[in-house]
């Protein structure tokens, strides 16, 4: 017994300070996305400053607020960075992995090579490539030395964007693609005979649909149109980023390549099944688990991004921002502290909405187990 | 006899020699701005030898990063001994109206700055009855650089007008040059903005924005955005990568004709690049801003719970001196905030400005944080992003008076 | 057939990840005013080492940082999370694995949403700009990760080998000592490769809480390379400085390295 409280007594001081380092700070700082810190000057750098209780207010102004619009593209960006982020790394990675298993010589060396990006801080990464896509050198002048023209595509300079949509039409798209998973979840739960879940997935998929359909069209955000779309000077940065990550997906893609039994892909081979065929029916699918773990991965590093685009296009450049970019700017640049902590609340949702069920699924597995 | 020599030895040490102890003081000003800050250390230490020097400087435009570091150490309740910030609304309407500052007005007196310095700068540095920093230099916002050998082989001249700057542009573009203005990251760019604004409202309209007379959304101030829309036209398409320096680079290599920037050019080209001034490379006013001289100071102050209070007076005071003034000056590009400073020292840049200084109308930059407090300056970057994504003119227009409505400008 | 598509395809993929690496020793040998944007790719002639020596100056303190910083923060929180694990792994109480799941969320919280509280706890502590602000925030923030990793190596010991011990009448500590202790080697290495790269690579916490005395050398390089007209050769060498401790890491322990990615995907 006294070894069981000394146990605890052990684990006590980490549980205190995670509590408080974690959820303290969290109740904290929604406390002050609630206030209005950073309204006042007098207040906003004294060095006790007063705060006053102002609800959503600052919630408020990031989605709808007329000035706040640069907010609303960082957002725009995180979507699409994420996106093609995890697109990108998964993919590369995936095929890294295919190929390394194949048994080619010198994989050693190869693995070395397609994973030591990982070992560099986001910063040395954001640095090297800030270089390498100077638009009138590095990549761009690559071709030069074969004799070809150079390349044009200004990089993280250009201000062009692609797929542009109007704020206000969000809500839409939004209740519409929500609408189409929980449909497909509907019938998913319909072929797997869950009535309940079927159900369910159901009347709330043709809740959203009927209301995207009829009342949704006329919500207006804004008074106004706001375009936003895909940044193209992302791309520098999704390349960056995925020349750093993809290492990392091929290694749990190779490890998880190698853990498959033989025998299962002998059983494949007997029943006749093409070499594509056992990678479509067989093999990709028992990679799934690895996919999921890794994209909750990459997936929370990247709505995380912050130290690979500061190095890369620094605070200052709209077209590259993301949130955490925008937040750090408002709050220790714009002295908008209450504003920098919604905007930290926001991400943190955007991550617990990913990582919570995640976390949950994996924890019910240890009890399971 | 021999006594008294010691006491009055005594005496003096106490106020030099006997310092010792450190002093923190934080600017962003690196790299090529570098030497003239370190000419300034160099005679402190020159004075008090035994005093520690950390010459904590943050890099990056015009000061954005180090404001940033500075704001995070400011309110950890860690300040430097003293900082460097631009005179005006920068100092006043963030750290004086927060509490933050020391009041120099005794060392104003004592040192017999009030007399030093001209009146409309004192002014510039005063709050409720209190006076905030110590101006160490006068920068020059509204100057276009050029080289005049290139210009002549182009068979072009400097012109005067935005109008005549937009024919120019035409023809040089005729003669085959992709891009005629010079122009880099961000911040840049809201400097060309600003001298474009200043053309187009007259030094009573610049002034009238700033005290909330005249509004963004007048038909006036949403001309300017017309104008500056098509001197964009004229200039480099990857901007957004070049440093302020890099964009200088263009017009040196002759790469593009023209470039409006802050006389630190000047400083940048004569210094770093060793070209002369008014030869290798020349200047005017922006168009359209002739007879008009756009300010911005550089300055430091005392923040409230510095460690080492009295090493930093006596910086500020060295900063404030004549001999400080010269010292820094004609190294930085800039011209001496003091009206005693000898023209000597400085080159025929910095004579010719101080000659714009002492006879032209005098007006605050925006960028550079004379007339505007940070709350309106760090959202004006929304502004122009605004502008340049959707080159409305009236866009941007409405989104900037927002924002002064929002930080109740004038108020 | 099949074979000259799989080598070309690696040897393409080879190039994507070493070019930018080329560049920047390209770089970073080339005297500042041989640099021009359309002749990166030539050899530097002649080679030009000074940007070494240079960047080490201006980042040696940085650098000495950063080698404190990782070091102690590493150290520290390797120690927390093998009792944490061990306590969790072998003596685990109504609730703890309610508690460790609570604790795990503080591996993936962004750190924005915490950063404005965490900056004003740190200045009310008196640790803010200070190396041990800094150290303290990396420990506290490492605990869901390293408990994690050693709470999964040690629910590989039997736990015969526990209660053997117990009845032995070895108590708490003595089991530790004693018996897990001396099996954790491997938990150890794993650990101490994964917080050593992160926490000389992470760039948040250092740029919001430290001054430029306690700064670390990611700090220092973004500052270098984001300030204006500084010449190529210097950020660039500055990066290969920067990089070098990590990269030596994972290259005589690569095989660790892996092991604590693997663990970092929480592969319950």
């Amino acid at each position: 017994m006294r070894d069981r409280i000394t146990a605890f007594l052990v684990l006590l001081p980490s549980l205190v300070a995670v509590g408080i380092f974690v959820y303290g700070f969290i109740g904290q700082n929604v406390w002050v996305s609630l206030s209005d810190w950073g309204k006042n000057p007098a207040q906003a750098l004294a060095l006790r400053p007063e705060l006053r209780f102002v609800g959503l207010e600052n919630y408020r102004e990031l989605f709808t607020g007329f000035v706040d619009t640069r907010f609303r593209q960082s957002v725009v960006n995180l979507i699409f960075f994420t996106l093609f982020f995890m697109g990108g790394s998964l993919g590369l990675g995936l095929l890294l992995a295919v190929a390394l298993d194949r048994g080619p010589k010198g994989e050693g060396f190869f693995r070395t090579v397609f994973l030591f990006p990982m070992a560099l801080s986001f910063v040395v990464t954001g640095t090297i490539w800030r270089w390498l896509l100077q638009p009138q050198g590095g990549v761009n002048v690559l071709p030069t030395l074969f004799g070809l023209p150079p390349l044009g595509f200004p990089w993280l300079t250009t201000r062009a964007q692609v797929l542009v949509f109007d704020w206000n039409q969000l809500p839409l798209y939004t209740a519409f693609v929500v609408g189409l998973v929980l449909l497909y979840l509907g019938w998913q739960a319909h072929r797997a005979g869950e009535g309940k879940r079927r159900f369910w997935s159901l009347l709330s998929a043709s809740v959203l649909l009927l209301w995207a359909f009829t009342l949704g069209r006329h919500v207006q955000l804004l008074p106004y149109p706001e375009p936003h779309g895909f940044s193209l000077a992302l791309v520098g940065v999704i390349l960056a980023a995925v020349w750093q990550m993809s290492g990392y997906t091929m290694a749990l893609y190779l490890a998880g390549l190698r853990g498959i039994p033989v025998e299962v892909l002998e059983a494949a081979k007997v029943d006749g099944a093409s070499e594509w065929q056992t990678y479509r029916h067989v093999i990709f699918p028992l990679l799934a688990p690895i996919t999921l773990s890794a994209m909750i991965v990459l997936g929370h590093i990247a709505l995380k991004i912050f130290d690979l685009i500061f190095a890369m296009a620094g605070l200052d450049y709209a077209p590259t921002d993301v949130p955490a970019i925008y937040m750090y700017l408002l709050a220790f640049r714009g002295n908008q502290f209450a504003k920098g902590a919604a905007i930290g609340i926001l991400l943190l949702l955007l991550v617990a909405v990913v990582v919570i069920p995640y976390l949950a699924s994996q924890l019910r597995k240890e009890v399971r187990r | 006899m021999r006594k008294w020599l010691l006491a009055i030895g005594v005496a003096l040490g106490l106020s030099t020699l006997a310092q010792t102890g450190k002093l923190e003081i934080f600017s962003w000003w690196a790299g090529d701005e570098g030497p003239a800050l370190e000419a300034l250390i160099r005679l402190y230490k020159q004075k008090y030898p035994g005093v520690e020097v950390i010459n904590a400087t943050v890099t990056g435009g015009a000061g954005v990063n180090a404001k940033a570091v500075l704001k995070t150490r400011m309110l950890g309740g860690d300040p430097p001994d003293t900082f460097q910030v631009h005179a005006g609304q920068e100092l006043i309407g963030t750290w004086v109206v927060a509490d933050r500052m020391e009041d120099l007005t005794a060392l104003f007196k004592q040192e017999g700055w009030l007399q030093a310095f001209p009146k409309g700068l004192i002014d510039l540095l005063s709050y409720k009855g209190g006076i905030w920093s110590v101006p160490v230099n006068i920068h020059r916002s509204n100057v276009m650089w050029y080289m005049p050998a290139k210009l002549k082989e182009w068979g072009v001249t400097p012109p005067k007008t935005w109008a005549e700057f937009l024919a120019t542009c035409q023809t040089l573009k005729r003669k085959g040059l992709e891009a005629p203005l010079a122009l880099g990251e961000n911040w840049t760019q809201q400097h060309l903005w600003e001298s474009v604004a200043l053309a187009t409202l007259g030094a009573d309209g610049w002034a009238n924005l700033w005290s909330g007379k005249l509004k963004f959304t007048d038909p006036k101030a949403v001309a300017v955005w017309e104008t500056f829309g098509k001197v964009l036209d004229c200039a480099n398409k990857d901007a957004a990568g070049l440093s302020w320096q890099q964009a200088v680079d263009r017009v040196v290599q002759g790469k593009a004709a023209f470039n409006i920037m802050g006389d630190w050019a000047a400083g940048y080209m004569s210094t770093t690049l060793k070209l002369k001034p008014g030869t290798d490379f020349a200047w005017a006013p922006s168009p359209g801003t002739s007879g008009i001289f756009m300010m911005l100071s550089d300055s430091f102050g005392l923040p409230k719970g510095a460690k080492n209070r009295q090493n930093a007076l006596n910086w500020l005071k060295l900063v404030g001196s004549k001999e400080g003034q010269d010292a820094f000056n004609p190294l930085k590009g800039s011209i001496a905030a003091r009206l005693d400073s000898d023209p000597a020292k400085y080159n025929a840049y910095g004579q010719s400005a101080m000659k714009d200084w002492k006879t032209n109308r005098i007006v605050g930059s925006l960028v550079h944080g004379a007339v505007a407090p940070e709350s309106f300056m760090s959202q004006f970057g929304t502004v122009m992003e605004i502008f340049l994504q959707s080159k409305n003119p009236q866009a941007a227009a409405n989104a900037a008076q927002a924002i002064a409505n929002q930080v109740g400008l004038g108020r | 057939m099949g074979r000259i598509l799989l080598y070309s395809l690696l040897l393409l993929a080879t190039l994507f990840f070493l070019l930018p690496v080329y560049l920047v020793l390209l770089t970073a040998l080339k005297e500042p005013a041989k640099i021009t944007l359309d002749t990166v790719w030539r050899w530097p002639d002649p080679v030009y080492w000074e940007s070494f020596k240079v960047a080490w100056e201006a980042f040696r303190p940085k650098f000495q940082n950063s080698a404190v910083l990782a070091l102690s923060a590493t150290a520290l929180s390797a120690l927390v999370g093998a009792l944490n694990g061990y306590v969790l792994a072998k003596w685990p109480f109504r609730g703890s694995n309610l508690l460790f799941a609570l604790m795990l969320f503080g591996m993936f919280i962004p750190y924005q949403s915490i950063l404005i509280p965490l900056f004003q706890f740190v200045k009310a502590i008196g640790l803010y700009g200070t190396l041990w602000g800094l150290i303290l925030v990396h420990v506290v923030y490492g605990i869901p990760i390293v408990t994690l990793i050693f709470k999964n190596y040690y629910s590989e010991i039997p736990d015969e080998l526990v209660e053997a011990a117990r009845i032995d009448g070895a108590g708490f500590f003595g089991i530790f000592r004693h018996v897990v202790l001396p099996l954790s080697a491997p938990a150890f290495v794993v650990v101490a490769i994964w917080q050593f790269t992160q926490i000389w690579n992470e760039f948040l916490f250092a740029v919001t809480l430290t001054r430029p005395e306690s700064q670390p050398i990611t700090v220092a390089l973004a500052q270098l390379a984001g300030g204006e007209a500084v010449k190529w050769n210097l950020p660039m060498a500055g990066a290969l400085l920067a990089a070098l401790p990590t990269l030596l890491v994972y290259i005589f322990l690569g095989r660790y390295f892996l092991r604590g990615l693997l663990a970092g995907s929480v592969k319950g």
